[in-house]
């Protein structure tokens, strides 16, 4: 056991500290552009030297690096001590492309990666319906081919960032005749476009950032389909193989907690700090053993993945125990601002730095968002206690 | 960067968990358990020939001569079996030998405990949930005066190590004058515990024990800590296990959502905590400077999860789960004898918090 890294990779180390070092921030009339256009020369520049886009080959506009999750890691931690923008975030980047590295055709993969990875195009994902959340494979949005197009109706809802997006990955019933699974294809569409309309959703917080999109006779060509007809599950299962990141989610955790730890500090009950509070201290330090335990599970998870082994079931249950964590440090926030929770909620913070009052408001309101999106925590206990545990299905669950 | 076991360690593992398996079954568990004395001097032989009376004392005093995180080790595959027994005090007594003891001291006592042929204890609960060294108030010298309770396996052991006023330890020999021990009628019979009572009894200071006790406690802190994470592990295998089997309504019962949440929960709650009691152990081995404040979150931290494992397992296992037949009820009891001994949860929370400075 030892958390230090060997030479050779702390060699790495100060080869990636004298880049940013020279890199970031940028300097002359460089740093005199708009901040999007910083980041985006930045990255490009990064990419040349091999420290982002690193599972993507070359000629797709990647940087073609070896598959190595302790450089990986060793990149995230100096990219966040040096406020450099790290990989594009967004759902293109993190679910399409590897997604299209894995089952794209050639020509698909030359058009849409490159410009992805480097923000030009924005995507938004188009699976949950009014009708199809947990059960996802029940979705109803047909595409028929007419031609050599697809032609598209139907709705999908809680769609983020519709509203700002280029394109869609999309999964559809075009296979009406086959069962459940069999029966959807995972098509690309252009959101600009006559037959769609997208709605915006307003969300508890006041904010709209997710959208309900209806499809009126939405036409895409008949080559922007992922894989073949019918195989559209089995391609939206696709996940990133390459330098997955298994300690994103405790690292942020950390975060998080520091920035409450902070809070408690500067929070005053009785005219003394609230972290003299022993009922505070106790609950702060109760979560600090959740959340240490997760930053030493992603440590552990970390070593497997970097000597090629396989990390075991405690994978399936980062997600869930990041919701927990969410929730807990959001409900003893709340206790610690008083009645500043009388507030309304602020933009949304992320990441380092103190929070102000709205700001953890919106934070009780947004660890709700984790327990929901993206499969909701009792989807995730079900996947914890049947592929984790071993445990049979539902017989009453229909499940094809 | 390397957060996991070496070879060696999965070994040491393995083997202590064949020595269970063979040596100690359920049904020796169970029958130790039910039994007048509860201590198996076979078992205990065996344990001791394996190198486990001293794990981490260094082999010229006949030791393992390996860490603290080897120790721990071997106290998660006992805690996972149940195994009864003197691993815990007896570790204790000879790590506050070995790191407050004389030259001399050291030559005499640890050899003896690490073959076996003595057994030893810890002497450290005064009532009223004193159990740290800052708290312990039975005045040192050369003779001792007072009580001092929950003593593991203390009816057996033949070496007392006695926690004195001012964070001080001090030996004192099975048969001393003016030493009288009684068993107590403690939950846990798989960890026997006994009141002493000294009386002008003679008593041998150790020279560094003053420097020497709060590193004994951080240390038996995070050998609760591993006993625990290896008990709750266990129960969440034993309740997965019988919802697999369990029929009702015509199917198995952990097809059953509410059951299955549940022991998904147990799960979140248990297997990613495993790390606590690791780091605690590498931090006491190698990082000084976290070592106090880890051993005291992970002992709050997995004690408590075993606890609520234990009480989450009663439930998944139904009527069964309720009764003395079952394993169950052995595995609750000791999550509660991990609960509170050395202190119970809050009492290592405040520490923690005390100790980042808050």
């Amino acid at each position: 056991m030892d958390l230090s890294y060997s030479a050779e990779y702390e060699a790495f180390r100060g080869e990636l500290k004298a880049f940013l070092a020279g890199s970031w921030p940028l300097r002359g009339d460089e740093a005199k552009l708009a901040g999007d256009k910083r980041a985006a020369l930045f990255r490009e520049r990064a990419i040349a030297a091999g420290f982002l886009a690193r599972s993507i080959p070359k000629r797709y506009g990647g940087s073609e690096q070896p598959a190595d999750v302790l450089k990986a890691q060793i990149i995230r931690e100096e990219f966040a001590r040096a406020r450099a923008p790290g990989e594009m975030a967004g759902i293109g980047p993190s679910m399409l492309v590897p997604t299209l590295l894995e089952k794209g055709s050639e020509w698909q993969k030359e058009k849409f990666i490159a410009p992805t990875v480097r923000g030009d195009i924005v995507w938004c994902q188009g699976y949950s319906e009014p009708g199809s959340g947990s059960d996802l494979a029940s979705l109803q949005t047909r595409a028929e081919l007419v031609g050599d197009e697809w032609v598209i109706n139907g709705q999908k809802i809680w769609t983020s960032g519709a509203h700002r997006a280029d394109y869609m990955f999309c999964l559809c019933r075009t296979e009406p005749a086959a069962q459940k699974h069999g029966g959807i294809s995972y098509l690309l569409l252009s959101m600009k476009q006559p037959g769609i309309e997208v709605r915006p959703l307003r969300q508890m917080t006041g904010a709209a950032d997710f959208n309900e999109v209806f499809f009126t006779d939405a036409r895409t060509p008949k080559d922007w389909i992922v894989g073949k007809r019918g195989e559209g599950w089995i391609v939206s299962r696709t996940t990133l193989k390459h330098e997955r990141n298994m300690i994103g989610d405790a690292a942020n955790a950390l975060m998080t907690f520091n920035a409450l730890v902070h809070l408690a500090k500067s929070a005053l009950r009785n005219g003394k700090p609230a972290i003299q509070d022993p009922a505070i201290r106790q609950r702060l330090v109760q979560l600090e053993g959740t959340v240490r335990a997760h930053q030493y599970s992603g440590y552990r998870q970390l070593t497997k993945a970097a000597k090629g082994q396989d990390p075991g079931r405690v994978q399936l249950m980062n997600k869930l125990v990041s919701t927990n964590i969410g929730q807990e440090v959001a409900k003893l926030a709340l206790d610690l601002l008083g009645d500043e929770g009388l507030l309304e909620p602020g933009e949304r913070q992320m990441g380092m730095g103190p929070r102000d009052a709205a700001q953890w408001v919106g934070q009780f309101m947004w660890s709700l968002g984790s327990a929901v999106a993206g499969g909701t925590a009792n989807i995730q206990r079900n996947v914890i206690g049947e592929r984790g545990l071993g445990l049979p299905r539902d017989a009453a669950v229909q499940r094809s | 960067m390397n957060f996991d076991l070496s070879d060696e360690q999965e070994l040491l593992q393995d083997t202590v968990r064949q020595f269970a398996a063979n040596e100690c079954p359920p049904p020796r568990v169970r029958a130790i358990f039910d039994g007048e004395d509860g201590h198996d001097t076979a078992l205990w032989k065996g344990l001791v020939e394996l190198g486990l009376g001293a794990v981490a004392v260094p082999d010229e005093f006949g030791g393992a001569g390996l860490e603290l995180l080897d120790q721990a080790l071997v106290a998660e595959v006992l805690g996972a079996a149940a195994l009864p027994g003197p691993f815990l005090g007896h570790s204790l007594a000879g790590l506050a030998i070995l790191w407050g003891g004389s030259d001399a001291q050291k030559k005499t006592w640890l050899p003896k405990l690490a073959s076996g042929e003595r057994v030893g204890t810890v002497a450290f609960a005064e009532g009223d949930a004193r159990w740290q060294p800052e708290e312990w108030t039975l005045a040192g010298g050369p003779t001792l005066s007072g009580v001092k309770s929950a003593l593991p396996f203390g009816a057996h052991a033949d070496l007392l190590v006695v926690g004195t006023a001012g964070g001080g330890l001090a030996l004192v020999e099975r048969g001393a004058r003016g030493l009288a021990v009684q068993a107590q009628p403690g939950v846990d019979r798989t960890r026997r515990i006994a009141e002493a009572r000294f009386d002008a009894t003679p008593a041998e200071p150790l020279p560094n024990g003053v420097g020497a006790s709060a590193r004994v406690r951080d240390a038996g802190l995070v050998l609760l800590a591993a006993d625990a994470f290896g008990g709750a592990q266990k129960l969440l295998e034993m309740s997965v296990e019988y919802a697999k089997t369990r029929q009702q309504f015509g199917v198995t019962i952990g097809s059953f959502q509410g059951l299955k949440h549940q022991l998904a929960n147990m799960a979140v709650e248990v297997e990613p905590a495993r790390g606590l009691y690791w780091y605690a152990a590498h931090a006491f081995d190698r990082v000084p400077a976290e070592s106090a404040r880890s051993a005291a979150l992970a002992k709050a931290h997995l004690t408590q999860v075993f606890m609520q494992a234990a009480r989450d397992s009663v439930e998944a296992h139904g009527g069964i789960g309720f009764t003395w037949e079952c394993d169950v009820q052995i595995y609750f009891k000791r999550a509660m004898f991990d609960r509170a001994f050395l202190g119970t949860p809050s009492v290592h929370r405040e520490r923690a918090a005390a100790l980042a400075g808050w």
